[in-house]
């Protein structure tokens, strides 16, 4: 176990690695950053004073150096227009992000754990469509379009709910139902493909045999069994879902990470839109090494194959 | 199949087929091609293709004489001249729509195909060669899929500047991980079989091993991948042109009329907000059925995927 957790977390320091060395290069490589800063036709000694001011006239690999190191003390720079650092930014937001991200989860729940249990239960009949044609338009309607969609008709012509900002549930449901919509689909295809493989396995077959009723082999024998992929999925798209709700969080005017990242597009303010997606990297690669270790010691056989 | 029908064929050559087997033939083609999916692609790859033609204005301009905001055709005070109504500059929306076709055609299909080449081609790479290679390969797929696709393409683009083909390229850039990860796991298993042994031994280089035997026999699912991406890489430059970093203006998109409509959505203007989306709706729908489609004719293996 100890050697597993090693070379996992050894794993993640690489791919934090490759991820900061793809950003750094990525914003020299498109050109001079500081064309991007500056506004257009600013005078030479303004660019040259930019570039010494945040460190750009030093060569490629002291800079990236500099940028490592600042990452790994947690200074994920400062924000251009805020003047303030990144990192306190992506905090100020976090909370905001996690309400609509929970909110979001709570409705592709809703939607695709009991949708994708009656599809598979009732594998191969009118329900088993339904489900089918639920996961597809979950694929194929954009979330921001059914946010918009829902604007028009629930604030615009019936007038129910507010068209945007923060406040009460009448304000976070249009935005959690356009944001969780998708999830709502991955869920219902992933409870439905484990339902069935559960259902096919010789504990369930065997709980028969003992006469059970249908239901309590159906909820209390697979169900729960079933639920451990789709709870770890649940996990990953939440933690998609608070740092990457860009455009959702537009519509809705959400104050969070998504629309901090719009703000950074929009103003110009790379060294934000820098940090704020080298911190959404960190935490997702986090997360992700937080899943594995908890599943290699939940099954051994993780944690020995690989 | 094809093979035996293509031989029982040349045993019957000289008597040509009879109209009962000609449309007992054709019946069973139809009833095995994806229908609906077909019927929406077709009309929407010609409207895309001739987008000039059909069009009746320049999408870019606006209507000499138009008013702006104009109601489509069938709603009080609108304008004969514009069926589905002007924009925000007086611009005719139909017209944009099938400019907007083509973006997303061009976006979708090319894109798709600059992820699927890159991805198989480091899939196999990683998958064939092993060793460094695939450990190199295979830790910046992991680094690329850390990153929510929608928040690196956005990251992209920002610092890249909105250009339509800077879009393809970046799209291809995000999206080409999901090929990768799959296409390595196949030739790994690939590598191991026996005609692939066989041909190593007969001496054949390790490119033509690639050429001739691994590449063919990972292209079905570099297809089946493709058809699921094509939806996914159009939705994916909606959303992009929708922030503004995508397709520029004035070249007319679905997700930057999204945008345009947008303030219009609050007064009512539904029809800026719904049509560009339906479009979206719909041919992503089509290339989803038609990517089901074919994952059941090619691969039986990726229907769970």
């Amino acid at each position: 176990m100890g050697r597993f957790i090693i070379r996992r977390t050894l794993y993640a320091i690489v791919t934090l690695f490759i991820l900061s060395l793809t950003i750094f290069t990525v914003i020299r490589l498109t050109g001079d950053p500081v064309t991007v800063m500056a506004e257009p036709g600013a005078p030479a000694e303004d660019l040259d004073r930019i570039r010494a001011e945040w460190g750009l006239d030093r060569p490629l690999p002291v800079q990236y150096l500099s940028f490592l190191k600042n990452i790994a003390s947690g200074d994920l720079g400062k924000s251009f227009n805020y003047e303030m650092p990144v990192s306190t930014l992506y905090f100020q937001r976090l909370p905001n992000s996690l309400e609509l991200a929970f909110a979001a989860t709570l409705i592709s729940f809703v939607i695709g754990i009991p949708a994708g249990l009656i599809s598979a239960v009732r594998v191969n009949t009118v329900w088993d469509s339904a489900g089918k044609v639920i996961a597809l338009f979950g694929l194929a309607v954009p979330g921001f379009w059914l946010g918009l969609v829902m604007i028009l008709i629930f604030s615009v012509w019936l007038g129910w709910l507010p068209t945007s900002g923060q406040g009460g549930w009448q304000h976070l449901i249009m935005p959690a139902v356009a944001l969780g919509w998708y999830f709502a689909a991955s869920l219902l295809r992933l409870t439905r493909s484990s339902m069935l493989e559960v259902m096919g396995s010789e504990y369930i077959k065997l709980a028969r045999l003992k006469g059970l009723p249908g239901y309590v082999v159906t909820v209390l024998h697979a169900f729960k069994n079933a639920l451990i992929p789709v709870l770890t999925l649940a996990g990953v798209n939440l933690v998609i879902m608070i740092n990457a709700a860009v455009i959702i969080e537009v519509i809705f005017a959400w104050p969070g990470i998504g629309r901090l990242l719009y703000e950074g597009i929009f103003q110009r303010d790379f060294p934000l839109v820098q940090g704020v997606v080298m911190e959404a990297g960190i935490m997702i690669v986090v997360i992700n090494l937080m899943i594995d270790i908890l599943y290699a010691y939940i099954d051994p056989r993780i944690r020995l194959t690989k | 199949m094809a093979f035996v029908t293509e031989q029982i064929r040349a045993a019957l050559a000289g008597a040509p087929p009879s109209v009962a087997d000609r449309r007992r033939r054709w019946l069973r083609l139809t009833r095995e091609l994806p229908l609906l999916p077909l019927a929406i692609l077709i009309p929407f790859v010609l409207i895309a293709v001739f987008a000039n033609l059909i069009a009746p204005y320049d999408p870019t301009e606006p209507i000499p004489g138009a008013k702006i905001f104009e109601p489509p055709f069938w709603m009080q005070g609108a304008n004969p001249a514009a069926l589905l109504g002007t924009d925000f500059q007086g611009r005719d929306v139909l017209s944009r729509l099938i400019f907007g076709a083509r973006v997303s055609l061009i976006v979708g299909v090319v894109g798709t195909i600059v992820a699927g080449s890159i991805g198989t081609t480091l899939g196999i790479l990683a998958g064939y060669l092993g060793g460094w290679v695939d450990q190199v390969i295979m830790r910046v797929t992991d680094a690329w899929l850390a990153l929510p696709a929608l928040v690196f393409a956005i990251f992209l683009a920002t610092m890249v500047g909105p250009s339509m083909w800077n879009i393809v390229i970046i799209l291809g850039a995000v999206y080409w991980t999901r090929y990768a990860r799959v296409i390595r796991g196949e030739v790994l298993s690939l590598r191991e079989r026996e005609f692939i042994k066989l041909a190593e031994i007969a001496g054949a280089s390790r490119w033509r091993v690639i050429r001739r035997h691994v590449l063919p026999n990972v292209m079905n699912s570099a297809m089946v991948l493709a058809s699921l991406t094509i939806g996914v890489v159009i939705i994916a430059e909606a959303s992009l042109s929708f922030l503004g970093v995508g397709v520029p203006p004035p070249e007319p998109a679905w997700g930057s009329m999204l945008a345009d409509g947008r303030s219009m959505l609050m007064v009512g203007d539904w029809w800026l907000t719904v049509f560009p989306g339906l479009g979206i709706v719909t041919v992503v729908l089509a290339t989803q059925l038609l990517g089901d489609w074919l994952r059941v004719r090619l691969d039986p293996q990726l229907r769970n995927l």
